[in-house]
């Protein structure tokens, strides 16, 4: 088992980074008066081990015993019928899925699947709870037109369903759920924490850290508390004892995204924006999300840069990066904003060095 | 400590006010209604406004004051978004329930029971042009025996033919006071305290959502917002990255960090008209993207960069 799954903390009272939100979230449901809850932060800070924990302090350890079911739905969508596949986890008081998965037809998912679910009322044995609960991920990527029908979906059978949302930007979540849940932030643990974190794991696995490693590998991980984990393990596994001076790899793709960038720093030509097409469908190819690809982009030519270009290039990866959202091949965006700034830094170099 | 509650429902659908005479702050809607109530006779509704001022609890409040629980099942039908409200559905169960005659007026178990039925069309602004047309015979054909009453948000994505159809209502925001109210008398339902402090906090934050009151959304500390203006008024790029990364990090909606970044600066007594103005400007932009679905980072770095140009002299 991979140390991330190992030492994930399995109950509310054991988690070492939010604890102050595991305490108030326990002191919720054990009051038995718990909200429709609404988890946002950004990835890697302890969300779905949170949902996790919290389910099983409302439901008992068999909540832990999860079957992952992969079923077709049939959905009447008016004329025609039309499939869903989607794959669910469920025991016996809570079901999780993505509707988001279903693509454009998240629509169905929320009226159709995700309706029927929540009517469903559960059997009220005496001492167990009488309502049961769904878990829906990455809530801010369905449509407009899946998340209007999921409100009066939370309010009509909110008397035996509880719904835990949970995704990474609240802002593409609109207003009328937002104002529907309790809102619980999630905040990335800071860098003191991840170290915590990781000394704890060290000192479990019974390894030796020379002082100033796990800070280093902190600082590595953009406070995201899984990739630390995942590179110490990937450091355990390449090196130990450690060492103090042990380099601490990054990932390839992101070394590959600075090559880039150094390559259109370099050279400001169609023949290299035409080579840098062929690296960045290489990106692309390897499932990197483009949205990523951008940011990493912007980030390495923001290390390079003058002050003053800095402003204008960091509006134009905006403003593609929004077009990149209306539009649908993703390609096409990132290059415009090479060829944009290719184009900008040309002329700053004329205008500056004649 | 509150004592256990016996139902497990979230207050929001605990205190939804039963009868349309309790809704709060809504006098001109609640008048006409009343009215309805002893008159029987009733034009067709819209009820738009911003979320959580009862607009739907209105609507649902009207038809069960109207009917009573006995009839309510047969002659009212509600359809909200969580339906597939498509043209098809238009022509079939829309126009099949409301073809339907019912018996004349009589009043049962003390329900007036008007000769109608009661079509409530909840969220009608999610709903496609091509249905809202398929709708506009309609009103018209059944009007003896059918009413309609559309809810939506957003009065403009209501096409023009069928707002004109409607009597228009338009919910207002919550004023502080009667908020205040609603959350100290259920404080008291639940046995709960409440320090007048807490209760004007409350009320500042929702800012006139009665939903949003209740189960507290979280805001960006005022703190949070300052330092990422002093870095903007610092105008160093680098440091304000660094800001805007550590508001992504911590997690804060960006959407609810552009509002009150815009707050602070519209307040600010040492920034220009015209600067508030270009800033201002940038803020509407980046919100407007946010909504289509950019990148939060990229989209809050943008008005940040554009916010130190702006307050630096040229």
């Amino acid at each position: 088992m991979l140390w991330l799954d190992k030492y994930r903390p399995k109950t509310l009272d054991r988690i070492l980074v939010h604890e102050e939100i595991a305490q108030n979230l326990k002191k919720l449901v054990t009051e038995q008066d718990c909200p429709h809850l609404l988890f946002y932060g950004p990835p890697g800070s302890g969300k779905k081990t949170l949902i996790m924990a919290l389910i099983r302090q409302m439901f008992g350890p068999g909540a832990e015993k999860v079957k992952v079911e992969n079923r077709t739905w049939k959905v009447d969508a008016g004329s025609r019928s039309i499939d869903i596949e989607l794959t669910t986890l469920s025991s016996t008081n809570h079901v999780e899925l993505s509707p988001s998965d279903a693509g454009f037809q998240d629509r169905y998912v929320v009226q159709e699947i995700i309706k029927e679910m929540a009517k469903n009322r559960p059997i009220d044995t005496k001492g167990k709870k009488g309502y049961k609960v769904l878990v829906l991920n990455e809530v801010d990527k369905l449509s407009r037109e899946a998340q209007h029908s999921l409100r009066r979906t939370m309010e009509k059978y909110s008397a035996y369903c509880r719904l835990i949302l949970c995704c990474n930007s609240s802002s593409r979540v609109t207003e009328a759920i937002r104002s529907r849940c309790l809102n619980v932030r999630i905040n990335a643990p800071s860098e003191e924490q991840i170290v915590k974190v990781l000394e704890f794991i060290g000192k479990k696995e019974g390894l030796q850290l020379p002082p100033g490693f796990a800070s280093r590998i902190a600082e590595k991980s953009n406070r995201s508390l899984r990739r630390a984990i995942l590179s110490f393990e990937t450091c355990h596994v390449q090196q130990y004892p450690f060492t103090s001076k042990q380099a601490i790899s990054p990932m390839d793709w992101e070394e590959y995204i600075s090559e880039i960038a150094s390559d259109i720093m370099n050279e400001q030509s169609p023949k290299r924006l035409y080579q840098v097409r062929g690296k960045l469908y290489e990106l692309l190819s390897n499932c990197i999300p483009p949205e990523i690809i951008l940011k990493r982009l912007l980030y390495e030519l923001l290390r390079k840069l003058d002050v003053e270009l800095k402003h204008e290039v960091c509006h134009w990866a905006a403003y593609y990066e929004h077009r990149m959202r209306l539009g649908q091949k993703a390609i096409f965006h990132i290059e415009a904003f090479v060829a944009k700034f290719m184009s900008i830094y040309k002329d700053f170099l004329i205008t500056t060095f004649g | 400590m509150a004592p256990l509650l016996q139902s497990s429902q979230p207050w929001v659908e605990k205190y939804r006010p039963k009868q349309v005479k309790d809704v709060a702050h809504q006098d001109e809607v609640v008048r006409v209604l009343t009215n309805t109530l002893e008159t029987t006779s009733c034009p067709h509704m819209l009820f738009y406004g911003p979320p959580g001022t009862g607009k739907t609890t209105t609507a649902l409040a009207i038809a069960h004051q109207l009917y009573g629980p006995e009839l309510y099942k047969s002659r009212v039908l509600e359809l909200n978004a969580s339906d597939d409200r498509g043209i098809n559905v238009v022509r079939t169960k829309i126009k099949d329930f409301a073809a339907v005659a019912v018996g004349s007026a009589q009043r049962k178990g003390g329900y007036p029971c008007p000769p109608y039925k009661i079509i409530i069309l909840d969220e009608a602004d999610s709903m496609t042009e091509d249905a809202q047309n398929a709708l506009r015979r309609t009103m018209e054909t059944y009007s003896k025996v059918t009413r309609f009453f559309f809810i939506c948000n957003y009065v403009s994505r209501i096409i023009e033919p069928l707002a004109s159809r409607c009597a228009k209502f338009r919910f207002k925001p919550m004023s502080e006071e009667i908020m205040s109210s609603r959350i100290s008398y259920i404080c008291k339902e639940e046995g709960l305290n409440l320090d007048e402090e807490g209760l004007s906090t409350l009320s500042f934050i929702s800012q006139g959502d009665l939903r949003r009151a209740i189960t507290y959304l979280q805001v960006v500390p005022a703190e949070v917002v300052q330092a990422l203006l002093a870095a903007c008024k610092g105008g160093n790029f680098d440091l304000a990255n660094k800001e805007v990364n550590n508001v992504i990090a911590e997690g804060y909606p960006v959407s609810q960090m552009l509002s009150q970044l815009f707050d602070a600066i519209v307040e600010a007594d040492d920034i220009l008209d015209e600067q508030k103005a270009r800033i201002s400007k940038k803020v509407g932009e980046a919100d407007k993207c946010l909504v289509d679905g950019a990148d939060e980072y990229l989209q809050l770095l943008d008005v940040v960069s554009i916010t130190i140009r702006a307050l630096t002299p040229v």
